[in-house]
């Protein structure tokens, strides 16, 4: 980016007025749709301003993993369209798209959304698999938050297809109306440091200028779940401070949505 | 046989689209004929001028034209000159010797001049068939330019952001201090109060999504009215010289200059690019 | 749901209850993606589409681009969760790459690219959920995002899946009706309404002439109806944005 451009953005943030005029701490308009699409197990639409992201959840009957041999298997993974935006090229996974899976799978996982030892069917042979695939459908900054949301939104959409264990068979076809073992609720707020400001829900511009992000997954009861920091400029302890208020805040109000 | 125009003038019309019936009807850019008929050969709003069927486009990529005052931004620092990014799928090469009214010594280091990441306020001098572009800093108006926005815009949308005589352009800089520059290319430069520049930012996006409609220009001057309470205190500004489009009022766009083709015809003109013509005569409002 | 009991071979009444000719219903919208110089969203039953052109745009590498006109490009993907079995493994596999290849060819004849020497036209389509017919619907949307980024083009082409289920030439069919016990026929057809020109055609199972022949008329029907659903999408846009 230009640093005429630049000065002028940190211009307007010195005044606390950001170019779509919120202020720093402040949300575009959120909409979640669960049930986005049908063939997925469960599903989330969600839009911050004009992000959006649609994430689906399929389930499948797998081994577990060595260590793990009384527990099912999670994963999260993520991919940023070409479709979505320019940014994004046709082929494998970018580090962002990468980081992006990795922070929603740990802020995910480590809070236990899913109570991942109801997911074993039959210890060491027969668990339940749950893969969380989020895809971008427009990029207008914030595919991070937007992502985490849609995750967690489709995760608790989410229903067992019908499982025969004796034949060892899913079918598809037919869903239950049963639920996936929902253990805790985390929400994902990132913060952004532009130079002394702090900021939430990032424009792309905003993204570009940001030197540096704290990602905080936060529980119900206030409790931090999980937490990535990426980029170079270092926080000092009272920056981190303000961060965990923000995102507490912030958590609190989103969790209201899902 | 009959002659019948099917589709109504000023109305949105999609490809493969029946226009009219008849000989006695003329396609011009963005209409074909097939047999007795003439069909829509894109999406774009549909100009009757007695006979012949005249389409300008609602959307699509700018393509650089001779002439053309674009923003435009350095991309690379070579040999000889500077490879500017143009928001189309051609790069521009300025020249060292179209950079500025001063001699520049051949040893000079140009990124003093012009560094990567500048934005600058360029004109087209050449556009070769394969679309090869060359533009100059010589002239008025021309100049890098300085902290600010920027909004991108669809190209087609310039001419109603500048308005006829510029009035449009004007009328947004006088009622919320903003200095504004608009490249042809869809480029939009500002710079004011920051709360001033999300107004600005708002009416070229109202202007963008209702430039195909009429009386445009009275809506957005009763829309300005009502945001006076959140316009900040501002400076007044001077006129800033614009792109010579001849912008216009009531429904239509930029006149076709060949539209939007890179290589082929260039409506009226015909044949291939050929050399540099130098500014295009001036448009008239319509 | 399979409330009718089939005799082998025969089909005398579709799962749905729609007739032979009959599409699912169907919903179109343009300007869905804003990062997109055109874009569209196709739904036709239970099969979504979303397709965004990003160009004329700078081509590399170098050596790919044609100097007499403009290149098209078309992706055609499913995201992983929206088959109607297991999940799909996202990253492209062979069915996509031949998909994305086919759909190219069978749009290319409608599109002057000439107006962009060297530059590409990327059109990306992705499924987000399926239910047969994915490989049409994602020309359809692909179609109303070509026309809405202002490509000029003759025509929009419109694309269903037709065939023979049991006995009875059908026009769209259903996942279910593709694995029909009595044995079922399923041919995807691209058409430019227009002229009626067929751009794609595409067939699994056994047909005679005569039945094709009959499958492919129905399609050039069909295809004029899609048509119209696009047209006014394309119009209900402009419309409404001069509404605001």
């Amino acid at each position: 980016m230009n640093d005429a451009v630049k000065k002028h953005i940190m211009r307007g943030l010195e005044k606390g007025v950001r170019a779509d005029g919120r202020k720093l701490i402040e949300m575009r308009d959120i909409s979640i749709e669960t049930g986005a699409s049908k063939n997925a197990e469960g599903s989330a639409r969600v839009k911050i301003g004009d992000s959006e992201v649609i994430a689906g959840v399929k389930l499948a009957v797998e081994s577990p993993f060595g260590d793990t041999s009384d527990q099912g298997n999670l994963m999260v993974n993520a991919e940023l369209l070409p479709l979505s935006s320019s940014r994004f090229e046709v082929g494998p996974p970018s580090i962002e798209g990468i980081l992006l899976a990795r922070v929603i799978d740990r802020g995910i996982r480590e809070a236990h959304a899913i109570d991942v030892k109801k997911l074993c069917i039959k210890q060491g042979d027969k668990v339940w698999s749950v893969s969380v695939d989020i895809c971008t459908i427009n990029d207008d900054g914030n595919l991070l938050d937007a992502s985490a949301l849609a995750a967690m939104a489709a995760i608790k959409d989410a229903v067992y297809p019908e499982y025969d264990m004796e034949t060892n068979s899913v079918n598809y076809s037919k869903k239950t109306t049963k639920k996936l073992p929902l253990a805790k609720e985390p929400v994902q707020v990132t913060v952004h440091k532009i130079g002394t400001h702090l900021l939430i829900d990032p424009l792309p511009e905003e993204q570009e200028l940001a030197e540096a992000q704290l990602t905080i997954a936060t529980l119900a009861n206030g409790e931090i779940c999980a937490l990535q920091k990426t980029g170079k400029a270092p926080f000092s302890l009272v920056e981190i401070e303000k961060m965990l208020s923000v995102s507490g805040t912030q958590s609190a109000e989103l969790r209201k949505l899902l | 046989m009959t002659e019948e125009l099917i589709a109504k003038d000023k109305e949105i019309v999609v490809p493969g689209e029946l226009l009219a019936t008849g000989m006695s009807f003329l396609p011009s850019k963005g209409c074909y004929r097939q047999g007795e008929h003439i069909y829509a050969g894109r999406l774009g709003l549909l100009n009757v001028e007695g006979k012949v069927l005249k389409m300008t486009p609602v959307s699509g990529r700018y393509l650089p034209h001779v002439g053309d005052t674009i923003i435009a931004r350095v991309n690379d620092v070579l040999m000889m000159g500077w490879r500017v990014w143009t928001n189309s799928p051609y790069e521009a090469v300025l020249n060292v010797k179209e950079a500025s009214g001063e001699f520049i010594p051949p040893s000079s280091d140009l990124t003093q001049i012009y560094a990567i990441g500048d934005l600058i306020v360029c004109q087209i001098i050449n556009v070769t068939s394969q679309n090869l572009v060359d533009v100059t800093m010589r002239g008025p108006g021309l100049r890098k330019l300085g902290s600010g926005r920027i909004v991108n815009v669809c190209a087609s949308k310039v001419p109603r952001i500048i308005g006829k005589n510029a009035s449009m352009v004007n009328m947004l800089r006088d009622a919320t201090g903003v200095r504004l520059h608009i490249g042809q290319n869809g480029v939009v430069w500002m710079s004011g109060e920051p709360e001033n520049e999300i107004i600005v930012t708002e009416a070229i996006e109202i202007i963008e999504r209702e430039a195909h409609t009429t009386g445009l220009t009275d809506r957005i001057k009763v829309w300005l009215e009502k945001q006076k309470s959140r316009i900040v205190a501002f400076e007044k500004v001077a006129e800033e010289q614009q792109p010579e489009t001849g912008g216009f009022e009531g429904g239509g766009f930029r006149e076709e200059r060949g539209g939007f083709r890179g290589g082929g015809q260039r409506g009226g003109f015909g044949g291939d690019r050929g050399p540099p013509r130098g500014p295009p005569p001036r448009r008239g409002g319509f | 749901m399979s409330a009718i009991v089939h005799k082998r071979g025969a089909y005398t009444a579709r799962l749905d209850g729609r007739k032979n000719d009959q599409m699912r219903p169907i919903e179109a919208k343009v300007g869905v993606i804003k990062n997109a110089d055109g874009s569209a969203y196709f739904k036709i039953g239970g099969t979504a589409a979303y397709a965004a052109v990003y160009g004329p745009r700078e081509l590399h590498p170098k050596f790919m681009q044609n100097p007499k006109t403009g290149i098209l490009r078309c992706y055609y993907n499913m995201m992983p969760f929206s088959g109607a079995g297991e999940r799909v493994r996202p990253g492209g596999n062979r069915r996509s790459k031949e998909l994305s290849h086919v759909i190219t060819q069978s749009i290319e004849p409608v599109v002057d690219l000439t107006p962009y020497p060297n530059a590409v036209v990327d059109v990306f389509i992705e499924l987000t959920e399926t239910d047969a017919g994915s490989r049409c619907a994602g020309i359809c949307a692909a179609s109303m995002a070509l026309a809405h980024a202002g490509i000029e083009m003759k025509d929009m082409p419109a694309a269903i899946a037709v065939g023979k289920i049991g006995d009875q030439v059908v026009v769209d069919l259903t996942g279910d009706e593709e694995h029909f016990e009595g044995g079922a026929t399923d041919i995807a057809v691209s058409v430019l309404p227009l002229t009626g020109d067929i751009t794609l055609l595409q067939m699994d199972g056994e047909i005679t002439a005569q039945e094709l022949v009959k499958a492919l008329a129905m399609a050039q029907e069909a295809a004029k109806k899609i048509y119209k659903i696009q047209t006014k999408a394309l119009k209900d846009h402009y419309k409404s944005e001069a509404r605001q």
